[in-house]
């Protein structure tokens, strides 16, 4: 679970990240097939490190799809550098997951 | 006057364009992005994993190219098994071994085979992505040797044209033209090669609309879903049929497994 996939690549000064994430981000509107709701599930908020700086900080709702895929470009990062992806659900989950720039 | 006729030529020289142009844009862009890709790792590890009332791994199960061979397996299916004496598809070969190595109940193991809505997989979508996985890049060579599977084929192909149903419909109906589109999806001519190719090869495929993984098996129900048909059960001599057609007119084209779809 909570499992985060990230690849991070600097070219000119800027370094792109493209996260992807396992996560189901049930909106709480459907049911399943006996006709039962479905309890929301998504994330809430999302964080790009770049090391120990903040570089982004997202605030996420049901309208964003399951598996969400993030990418995101800040200035800066050299290669070796780490950047850190970490994401907070509505049922208290966490994720996290970090890599080495390119 | 001209310039109507030129514009109704214009719309009548264009049958196929569909979103495809820009999905394909969208699905270079998430490229290596794939949320499959979570799936062949849940997969591997469910193959290793000892289940069932003997606590066995998968290892040991033989998919046609040697016990626990996985490497290129998927891409020659559906093929004969001397053990069954029977023609499989992926799907059951696996639900084979899992009741002969793990000792599994076949009732339990059927009882849910593909994701019902807010799942986030099952064990089989799963096993199957990592085994197509296994295959990319692979030649779709499934085989055509043993009598069984010749008839398998012949069989296929008489369903895929059979009109059944309260739409009298068939497999046929929507999947013998080329270049003709339902709503915006491009329909697949699966009678004929480069189309079954890249069909039979880009399932399983993740379904961003199901945020899901799906099988060619669950992909064959839902076609008959589609059709009004009876529920077509995994693993049938009707389900392995069509797809023994379609991997046979594939064959030669190559796995790119798991696709990416709408």
């Amino acid at each position: 679970m909570s499992r985060i996939k990230i690849r991070a690549q600097q070219a000119d000064g800027i370094t792109e990240v493209k996260a992807l994430m396992r996560h189901p981000m049930e909106t709480g509107m459907r049911k399943d097939q006996a006709g039962e709701s479905i309890p929301a599930h998504f994330i809430t908020e999302v964080a790009v490190f770049h090391g120990e700086r903040t570089v982004m900080r997202g605030y996420w709702g049901a309208a964003v799809s399951a598996n969400p895929f993030l990418g995101v470009r800040f200035k800066g990062g050299e290669a070796g550098d780490t950047v850190k992806v970490t994401w907070v659900d509505n049922q208290g989950g966490a994720g996290e997951g970090d890599t080495t720039i390119r | 006057m001209i310039k109507k006729w030129a514009w109704l030529i214009g719309i009548l020289a264009m049958p196929a364009l569909s979103d495809d142009g820009i999905f394909d844009e969208y699905r270079d862009l998430m490229g290596d992005d794939n949320p499959a890709i979570f799936v062949i790792d849940e997969g591997e590890a469910l193959w290793f994993e000892p289940q069932g009332p003997r606590s066995a791994s998968l290892e040991g199960c033989d998919l046609g190219l040697g016990r626990g061979v996985t490497a290129g397996a998927y891409a020659r299916f559906p093929r004969y098994f001397e053990d069954t004496d029977t023609v499989m598809d992926i799907e059951s070969r696996l639900l084979h071994c899992m009741q002969q190595l793990q000792g599994r109940d076949r009732d339990t193991l059927l009882a849910k085979p593909y994701s019902l809505r807010g799942d986030m997989g099952t064990e089989l979508e799963a096993l199957v992505t990592w085994l197509a996985a296994e295959s990319e890049g692979a030649v779709i060579a499934p085989e055509q040797v043993h009598p069984a599977e010749r008839a398998m084929y012949a069989l296929g192909e008489e369903v895929f044209f059979y009109r059944a149903g309260p739409h009298d419909f068939s497999c046929a109906t929507c999947h013998e033209q080329s270049d003709m589109r339902i709503r915006l999806q491009a329909l697949p001519n699966l009678t004929e090669h480069q189309d079954a190719a890249e069909t039979f090869g880009s399932w399983p495929a993740y379904r961003i609309s199901e945020g899901l993984v799906r099988t060619m098996g669950w992909r064959l129900q839902d076609c008959f879903r589609q059709q009004r048909w009876p529920g077509l059960k995994l693993g049938s001599e009707v389900s392995v049929a069509l797809q023994t057609y379609m991997a046979v007119n594939a064959a030669g084209g190559v796995m790119t497994a798991p696709g990416l779809k709408r």
